[in-house]
């Protein structure tokens, strides 16, 4: 029978990219505790100048992703007792991203190729319109509401080796947005969404490592988005569309 | 780095070259049992368009796909871009096409 020890040792990056250093904390062990409680014990009892990123608790709002013991991880979910090795944490900003402050990753990066991807609504309908029928059953609805629960957390993007190589790279999160809106009734830009994921950074660079489906905290697969892409851009090209 | 069109022809190439492969390992297996000398085997292989155009096509989908698949590899390790990635792909791609064009033609002008 393992017990649990009564101090976590946690070692968390400090600084700004100019001057990044390891910082080693003993943390108050608890039967139940978050990686993000021990991450506030920091900030609150240690040192209050600790930079980092939470709001909602709950896993929701996608703001507290950070890497933990090297995996990217939504740490107000996450149980310290899954994730320590051997009472010992190792910290640090989300992946892929350039680092304001200590934990917090600036995201700008991750937002832009959103809209690189024309991961964002295209209007179908006025405002004197009627309401677009959206039935479960409808096979590419199907197909979107199997991506639309991303909560925007980074997660993916820091698992990705392909954008480790390749900065261009439009990335999971992006690409899967870009992928329900396809298949979405209400979006009216099909070519415009083809275009888009088609460039230098598109869904073709994915290597299909499948990090992204391993490590998002809801059980998406974005992985499979790319593929639909993949597949969507070629049969438009197929089809004539030498540009989509 | 990878867009839509070289991705095409890298997937593409690839659809030319499983039959090739799958004939090149069987022509090769087939053509030792008996113990064929290559001198043979060239008699049988120089003067015959369909050797050349196995081999010539073969060796026009391995420079592309090659090609293709190196700049990737240039690109996310080596940290290469713009022209000099550019360069490095069609420079492979020629090599390849070269040096494989070279052989085709030995083994099978007459």
């Amino acid at each position: 029978m393992t017990t649990t020890p009564n101090i976590l040792r946690v070692t968390v990056q400090r600084g700004t990219a100019a001057a990044l250093r390891q910082e080693t904390f003993d943390v108050p062990a608890y039967e139940n505790q978050t990686v993000l409680d021990v991450v506030t014990w920091i900030q609150q009892m240690a040192d209050p100048t600790l930079s980092y990123r939470f709001a909602c608790r709950v896993g929701m709002c996608g703001s507290c992703a950070m890497m933990v013991n090297g995996v990217p991880r939504w740490t107000c979910r996450t149980h310290v007792k899954k994730v320590a090795a051997d009472g010992e944490l190792d910290i640090g900003p989300l992946r892929n991203l350039p680092v304001i402050k200590d934990l917090v990753a600036d995201m700008d990066p991750f937002f832009d190729k959103w809209v690189a991807a024309e991961a964002r609504h295209h209007p179908s309908a006025e405002r004197d319109d009627d309401f677009d029928p959206v039935t479960a059953q409808d096979p590419a609805r199907a197909e979107a509401d199997l991506g639309i629960e991303c909560i925007n957390c980074g997660i993916c993007y820091a698992a990705c080796d392909t954008v480790a190589g390749n900065p261009d790279y439009l990335g999971p999160a992006a690409l899967q947005r870009a992928w329900t809106l396809l298949n979405d009734s209400r979006d009216a830009d099909r070519d415009g969404i083809l275009a888009a994921v088609s460039g230098k950074g598109g869904c073709h660079n994915c290597h299909s490592m499948g990090s992204c489906a391993q490590y998002c905290p809801n059980d998406l697969n974005p992985m499979r988005a790319i593929a639909g892409l993949k597949r969507e851009t070629v049969r438009a090209a197929w089809g004539g569309k030498r540009d989509a | 780095m990878l867009d839509l069109r070289l991705y095409m022809a890298q997937r593409l190439s690839a659809l030319v070259m499983v039959p090739f492969v799958l004939g090149h390992i069987a022509v090769m297996i087939y053509a030792i049992q008996g113990g064929l000398s290559t001198a043979e085997i060239l008699g049988r292989t120089q003067g015959s368009l369909l050797w050349f155009l196995f081999y010539g096509t073969f060796v026009i989908a391995v420079s592309v796909h090659a090609a293709i698949g190196l700049r990737v590899i240039a690109h996310e390790w080596g940290g290469l871009r713009g022209r000099v990635l550019d360069g490095l792909m069609w420079g492979i791609g020629a090599c390849l096409f070269y040096v494989g064009i070279l052989a085709v033609f030995a083994v099978a002008l007459p």
